[in-house]
């Protein structure tokens, strides 16, 4: 078995060269990798991106490719974890990539954007939301079709003392990347405002039994809302166990939250539960059409980030397809310069590499479904 | 050999499996929309798969049986394991040896950059497994918290070069040794444990590390983890990306060297014996006068040693740190290269960590499956061979029978 | 006052939680000396069967107390039936192998059943239907404690008491304790050995089983990776109370769930889990097997 591989890989290197050799004559297909993860606990949230991607490629396949070069997708899964995400990214480098959509994790982005920077690779993701990425200026290689934490924290906090009008809030979070920092910055926000006061500030242990203390501890404190960061399992957890408690507290929430398995799980629990999520854009027609497209393909619903993985796939196929070229310069100008038509209505991206018009909106379950309220 | 009661059984196997995975692999519900789906098929395909192992497995034993019947008889006479063949000969591992150090050499030039980055993440984790090695292979302590040295070499490498500019060089050996004190923290107070009850304790104490990086913000940034840290440099040149991959596994390459040197010189000495002594039994290595404490404490300071200086290379090669790299499951996975390669055996503790580090890797094909098969693999090969890939050919002394 | 109380009570379903799980733990390390690390996978099983057949039978039309019955009994039986095959498959012919060989059967193990059920079923969280109703007169303390805390905690405190009377009481008890002491001389008696082994682990597996439904109905939802944290925790629990130890599993269950919930509600969730181990590293430098573990004394 070893050795099969490892003959498959020499013969494997060998196609490689020689394809690299012809590959500088003409580019007959564009490479574009999507990278994510696709396996283990956070597969939900990876493999949407995949499918958006499929899609987006297969009709421009259809329409003769990119200025006659087909389109060729490489699929990798980094599970989410730095390490693993470094070898991705080594072998969609070594493999010949233009470009990249992914990675879905703040954290595993992170460890690999440095590998494409090196390589001049464009890399966008839907889904990573740090700060960090965009704004410590070290990736100009990365741009996403998400709005950054940071944003979302604002609209959180505006929400709850400028709407709600409360003036203790509990911050809690789930101690991960994402959600502790969101919390932080909810954190940040509402005590530079001074409309309101933390009164708590506490992380959660994803996947503990129970959550029943820090339940109590956010009763004792006297706290009128609670915003968490974090995903929806832990979510749904601390709201269940709060509505038992009989508690009325508000809860405001985050776009890992605004996902329909949280309503499901949660269920009557879930009523009356604000969480924060990329404006509704179900009536533009391009959601529409890729949604039906998703439909149809795989006959279910489309998950998490689908509309942000679809954007992504259209900005840099029309990038790609405007600069004429692989070259990372000529896509640079594009995706700063023009705008795309998305699911998100036209876009073009800052100097940082954040999306413009891409932003937050407020959403309450109502009637066991998200309602957009603001 | 398969006769007809095997196959009669071999049904009730199948059966008896078709009736264990029934509610999980035939019946998945939608609780919310309340749908009902029923995979028939499953039942059929394990109705299939349990029946042929059950056979195979039969098949083996029986062989296996009249194998060592026959050489109970004197027929054949007993082979010894190909693994002790190639050892002993040295007309067979001298040239063996020769076409793996070539192989080893060249591997970058033939290979492509991605093959070679697994190949460091590879000889990453001999050099950990075999510092594990010392402390659960020859000393006979159960770690499962080996992680937590790991985690101190990659953040005192971070910190040390956010804060004061340390290059990696500096915070090689600073890491190693920042690991070894810890682990001598740790061993003081744990030392009168014995077995499970210090395999419990290490695991606590790998968590506490992690829990308090995740934490603790002003000191490492909690979970949103350190990036851009450098890559080592070369006398300051400039590296691409493949060439700093390639120079990294060269670092790695001599690095796995020396600890193979530095191991195989301290189990043959004095202090080595001391632990093999102590792995047998510490009530008679006691009443020998080997000093217990000091012995098990430098077993986990050298292991820790180890941890922290492949922590140095881990953030070096991933040029990002944060707590989510340093979980139980990995000293679970650097356990099992030790256990699966013969504990205190260094040839096996390489092979282990070879096949167990890269089998995920090429195993990318079974994309959803790989974890399902690595889990199989894992219980297949200790179960074929429970004393691990090459058992340990410990030094034996023939006294001639007066 | 009532903060106290509160916090004592969440402790407590904490620690009934932790306990159900780890008397498994306990009991097969009493007899085989082996830490199995795929129990917590077995208690996850447990919970995605009472998942699957609580929603098929609610499908067909039963009603509650029917449904609660069967899928108590399914699941039980399912979870037992896993642990039986995994202990005939991984670590029976490991039997006389070297120590740590059975350790890394058991994460190979665990490994391979959670990412059975990860593709079996799905990989995202599951609701878990309301199995415990919302008593009437328990809506005055709801406050301080809920319905499912009361269930958890009778049905642990019943489960204990049947599990004394087994072990103390019954053939099969007696059998079990002479394993636990001495497995050579248990043999020599006359004791079936492989049989008790079964036996211990089918019965650890169906409180695992009991565990796992009892919980996925507290908190509303499981998915294929819940085993792992409970199960760690609740190895700790066993080992807290002395490893091998039924009694001993109990109280360090309601040791390590006290001091969670108290560290939580006094200092911070933060660090709920270095406080639970720092506490388990304490306990075991002044009483190294345990709070009632038997410290042996070894002979030459």
């Amino acid at each position: 078995m070893k050795m099969h591989h490892k003959l498959l890989t020499m013969i494997a290197a060998a196609a490689l060269t020689a394809g690299m050799a012809a590959g500088a004559m003409a580019a007959d297909t564009i490479k574009i990798g999507v990278a994510g993860a696709h396996s283990g606990d956070l597969a939900s949230y990876g493999l949407p991106t995949v499918k958006a991607a499929e899609l987006v490629v297969k009709e421009i396949n259809e329409g003769g490719g990119i200025n006659g070069a087909k389109l060729e997708l490489l699929v990798e899964d980094d599970v989410c974890k730095p390490e693993v995400a470094t070898n991705t990214a080594t072998k969609l480098v070594s493999e010949g990539v233009n470009v990249v959509i992914g990675h879905i994790c703040s954290g595993a982005t992170k460890a690999a954007l440095p590998i494409y920077r090196d390589a001049g690779v464009i890399v966008m993701s839907p889904s990573a939301t740090n700060p960090e990425l965009t704004q410590s200026g070290d990736y100009p290689n990365f741009y996403r079709t998400i709005a950054s934490d940071d944003a979302q924290a604002r609209t959180e906090v505006d929400f709850a003392t400028n709407v709600l009008k409360v003036k203790k809030i509990a911050v809690i979070h789930d101690k991960g990347d994402y959600g502790k920092g969101l919390a932080e910055f909810a954190k940040k926000f509402i005590e530079q405002d001074g409309k309101a006061e933390v009164v708590l500030f506490e992380g959660v242990t994803p996947g503990a039994v129970d959550y029943s203390a820090v339940v109590q501890k956010i009763k004792r404190s006297g706290a009128e809302a609670v915003i968490f960061g974090g995903y929806h399992p832990e979510a749904s957890k601390i709201v269940t166990q709060m509505r038992k408690k009989r508690m009325k507290t508000l809860f405001i929430s985050d776009d890992g939250v605004k996902d329909d398995t949280f309503i499901k799980v949660a269920g009557k629990n879930a009523e009356g539960v604000y969480a924060t999520g990329p404006a509704d854009v179900s009536s533009n027609p391009l959601t529409k059409k890729y949604r039906d497209k998703h439909q149809q393909a795989y006959g279910s619903e489309p998950g998490a980030f689908f509309d942000n993985a679809v954007a992504a796939a259209l900005a840099l196929t029309n990038a790609l397809a405007k600069a004429g070229s692989t070259d990372q310069a000529a896509i640079t100008a594009v995706l700063r310069s023009d705008d795309v038509a998305t699911p998100f209505g036209n876009l073009h991206f800052d100097e940082k590499g954040d999306a413009i018009g891409v932003g937050f909106s407020m959403y309450q379950v109502k009637d066991g479904q998200y309602v957009q309220i603001q | 050999m398969i006769s007809l009661k095997d196959i009669q059984k071999g049904l009730l196997v199948s059966l008896w499996f078709v009736f264990l995975t029934f509610p999980l692999l035939v019946i998945k519900v939608n609780p919310i929309e309340r749908v009902i789906t029923w995979r028939w098929y499953n039942m059929l395909w394990i109705a299939l798969a349990s029946f042929c192992c059950y056979l195979g497995v039969r098949v083996y034993k029986s062989r296996q049986l009249t194998r060592h019947k026959r050489v109970k008889l004197g027929i054949v006479k007993e082979r010894a394991a190909w693994s002790v063949r190639i050892l002993k000969e040295p007309s067979v591992y001298i040239p063996f040896l020769l076409v793996v150090g070539l192989f080893a050499l060249v591997f970058p030039w033939i290979f492509s950059t991605y093959q070679t980055n697994i190949m460091v993440t590879a000889l990453m984790y001999i050099v950990l497994g075999l510092g594990l090695n010392i402390v659960v292979g020859v000393a006979g302590l159960l770690d499962l918290g080996y992680v937590a040295f790991y985690a101190v070499g990659a953040y005192s490498y971070a910190l040390l070069n956010m804060h004061f500019g340390l290059g990696f060089w500096m915070v090689l050996p600073i890491g190693g040794l920042l690991a070894a004190s810890l682990g001598i923290l740790l061993g003081f107070p744990v030392l009168r444990l014995r077995g499970d009850y210090l395999a419990i304790v290490t695991l606590g104490f790998g968590e506490i590390i992690r829990l308090i990086l995740e934490n603790w913000n002003d000191f490492s940034q909690g979970p949103s983890g350190i990036s851009n840290i450098p890559r080592p440099g070369l006398f300051g040149l400039h590296l691409s990306l493949d060439q700093s991959i390639t120079y990294l596994y060269y670092l790695v390459i001599a690095m796995v060297l020396f600890t193979i040197f530095v191991v195989n010189r301290l189990q043959n000495s004095r202090i080595g014996r001391a632990w093999f002594a102590l792995r047998e039994d510490e009530i008679a290595c006691q009443a020998m006068g080997i000093d217990k404490t000091r012995t098990k404490l430098t077993a986990f300071a050298l292991g820790a040693f180890w941890a922290g200086m492949v922590g140095v290379i881990f953030a070096a090669k991933t040029t990002f740190v944060n707590p989510a790299s340093f979980t139980f499951l990995e000293s679970a996975i650097i356990l099992c290269i030790v256990v699966l390669g013969g504990m205190g055996s260094i040839i096996g503790v390489i092979l282990a960590a070879l096949i167990l580090i890269l089998m995920p890797e090429y195993l990318r094909a079974f994309s959803d499956y790989r974890m399902l098969v690595f889990g199989a693999v894992l219980v297949t090969m200790m179960i074929f061979r429970p004393q691990g890939l090459i058992a340990n050919v410990r030094r034996t002394y023939n006294i001639p029978k007066v | 006052m009532d903060y106290f109380i509160e916090l004592f009570f969440s402790g407590l379903t904490r620690g009934s939680i932790y306990a159900l799980i780890a008397l498994g733990y306990t009991m097969v390390y009493g007899i085989i000396g082996l830490i199995n690390f795929a129990h917590g996978e077995i208690y996850m099983i447990g919970a995605f069967t009472a998942l699957i057949v609580s929603t098929v039978l609610s499908i067909f039309g039963l009603p509650l107390p029917a449904i609660i019955i069967l899928t108590l009994l399914a699941s039980a039986i399912w979870s037992a039936s896993y642990g039986y095959t995994v202990e005939k498959i991984a670590y029976q012919p490991l039997r006389n192998a070297p120590r740590l060989s059975p350790l890394i059967s058991a994460i190979g193990m665990s490994m391979f059943l959670q990412n059975y059920v990860l593709l079996a079923q799905t990989s995202d969280f599951l609701p878990f239907p309301a199995l415990i109703p919302d008593f009437a007169f328990m809506e005055p303390y709801a406050s301080t404690i809920g319905s499912s805390d009361l269930v958890i905690l009778v049905t642990t405190a019943v489960v204990m008491l049947l599990l004394t009377w087994l072990i103390k009481f019954t053939r099969t008890g007696k059998a079990m304790r002479a394993t636990a002491q001495d497995r050579k001389m248990a043999m020599l008696v006359g004791i079936n050995v492989d049989n008790v082994i079964s036996i211990t682990f089918i019965i650890g597996s169906a409180l695992a089983a009991i565990g796992g439904l009892l919980i996925a109905a507290h908190i509303g939802q499981i998915n294929f990776y819940i085993g792992f944290v409970a199960g760690i925790k609740a190895f700790t629990a066993a080992v807290l109370g002395g490893i091998g130890s039924i009694p001993g599993a109990v109280l360090g269950s309601f040791i390590l769930g006290l001091t969670e919930a108290f560290a939580t509600g006094y200092v911070s969730s933060d660090y709920e889990d270095v406080f639970a181990f720092s506490l388990l590293v304490l306990i075991l430098i002044f009483r190294p097997s345990g709070l009632l573990g038997k410290a042996t004394i070894e002979k030459v």
